[in-house]
């Protein structure tokens, strides 16, 4: 019996990985789209069976494909996300990549957010068939001042990324942008606010931190067992926010300072609210991006980022110099949680204990873009 | 007119050949969409550029513009250019 299933984008294709009932042993079913780029690959929780991955070439442009058998068939949406045709004698955007894909709400069967690179926010009524922009994101002038040029965000493109529909609300949504700050709505998408405020930005060049152009979060979560509190890994640290409250804290100043407070990623536990896992990069001088000194590590807090432990066993000890991107780790629902993530140098790697312990179950993938851990 | 498919495309088209007509090379794009949906905007992006690593001969000459002017003899290569590793 399948427990646990890891859906797996790679910058060459998709890969899902099937456990036993203990996680113990994994059966691997793949590649699909092999050589396709694939930033998220993603089932549909409401009905667990649509799946949607974010795909393109490096010759062809971005699509989305969708398969209601588990991937056995896939078909093309009709209308992937695309700007809006910009008038004439005026320079307008196109999709380059679809790199974030969120299903809605319970109620809202069907409906499915998306976000891309360069930065654009798109919603699908009929399970990814169609897809339209929000006009209220991509064609706000405010917007598009935030986001900046495509000099302005990652390497590979600036993203639209960690769009959070709140359980208890279908109009209730987040997201964030590398960079452009992190942003809310209460009216499913029409109108925006600003949730910035306590986020730090880069010190030295004398940046305003009223000025969301300035802020790059890299990943935001919010908690499975209490929709009020959100994790952050930041550019500039790991903050948490307790709603109502407005204000970010930043909880990475309580990690030891030789390893500090940067990276990309961050999952949190499916039922407690004070448990969360970061998994550290090196920021230091030209921002490596590497685990901190070669020797990678998870750390997690069960006190919601007051203190912090560090989970390497079964890592390597040295010489190790990961990267793991925003999307690529994730946990299970299990109990205990299963913890999961890639790195980039395409090793998939697992714990089955909450951190206690971490192996390694598949190597020689290509550079991970992301892992989703689901339970068929 | 004939038109010359690039592997990257094949899920489209089933094969390296296809035929389709237009009086403009957009009309020749668009008659191939019409025959395999999706393919057109594999090529051309919403703001109606060819993307950056294709490319499309026409009668062996690179073609520049997509109003570019079609006869029912002209013959099509759509061309995957270097995209890297």
């Amino acid at each position: 019996m399948t427990t646990t299933a890891l859906l797996v984008a790679t910058r060459k294709g998709a890969w899902i990985f099937r456990s036993d009932a203990r996680r113990t042993s994994w059966a691997v079913d793949g590649p699909h789209f092999l050589g396709h780029i694939i930033s998220h690959l993603v089932l549909d929780p409401r009905d667990k069976t649509t799946l949607l991955a974010a795909a393109k070439t490096g010759h062809l442009g971005p699509t989305i494909f969708r398969s209601t058998d588990w991937g056995h068939t896939w078909q093309e949406a009709a209308q992937p996300p695309a700007f809006a045709k910009a008038a004439e004698g005026e320079t307008g955007r196109a999709v380059d990549h679809t790199f974030w894909l969120t299903p809605a709400h319970g109620n809202e069967p069907d409906v499915w957010y998306a976000g891309t690179s360069p930065q654009g926010l798109f919603r699908s009524a009929d399970g990814g068939v169609t897809w339209a922009g929000l006009s209220s994101v991509n064609d706000n002038p405010q917007f598009r001042e935030w986001m900046g040029s495509e000099k302005d965000g990652t390497p590979d493109g600036p993203k639209l990324h960690s769009i959070i529909v709140d359980p208890r609300d279908p109009g209730h949504l987040y997201f964030g942008m590398s960079g452009g700050g992190v942003h809310e709505s209460l009216d499913g998408g029409q109108t925006w606010q600003l949730l910035i405020k306590g986020m730090e930005v880069v010190e030295g060049f004398g940046f305003d931190a009223a000025n969301p152009a300035f802020h790059d979060p890299h990943c935001l979560r919010l908690c499975p067992g209490n929709p009020d509190r959100l994790y952050q890994q930041n550019h500039c640290g790991i903050y948490r926010l307790d709603r109502p409250s407005a204000s970010w804290v930043r909880i990475g100043r309580n990690m030891p300072e030789e390893v500090g407070d940067i990276g990309f990623t961050m999952t949190l536990h499916p039922r407690d609210d004070m448990t969360a896992w970061v998994l550290p990069m090196d920021g230091t001088a030209v921002w490596p991006r590497t685990s901190p000194d070669g020797k990678p590590a998870v750390y997690a807090t069960h006190d919601g980022g007051e203190t912090w432990q560090r989970s390497d066993a079964g890592m390597p000890k040295e010489q190790a110099w990961w990267t793991v991107k925003r999307q690529a780790m994730c946990c299970d629902s299990h109990d205990p949680v299963g913890l999961y993530f890639g790195t980039t140098s395409g090793e998939l790697w697992m714990s089955r204990d909450e951190g206690l312990n971490w192996q390694c179950i598949a190597r020689h993938l290509p550079e991970i873009y992301a892992v989703e851990a689901v339970v068929p | 007119m004939k038109v010359l498919i690039p592997s990257a495309l094949h899920s489209y088209t089933q094969g390296s050949r296809a035929v389709a007509s237009g009086s403009t090379l957009d009309e020749v794009l668009v008659d191939l969409d019409r025959q395999y949906p999706g393919i057109r905007f594999r090529m051309i992006d919403e703001q109606q550029q060819l993307r950056r690593h294709m490319r499309i001969f026409v009668n062996g000459v690179s073609a520049h513009a997509l109003s570019q002017t079609m006869r029912p003899d002209d013959e099509v290569v759509i061309v995957q250019a270097l995209s890297g590793g």
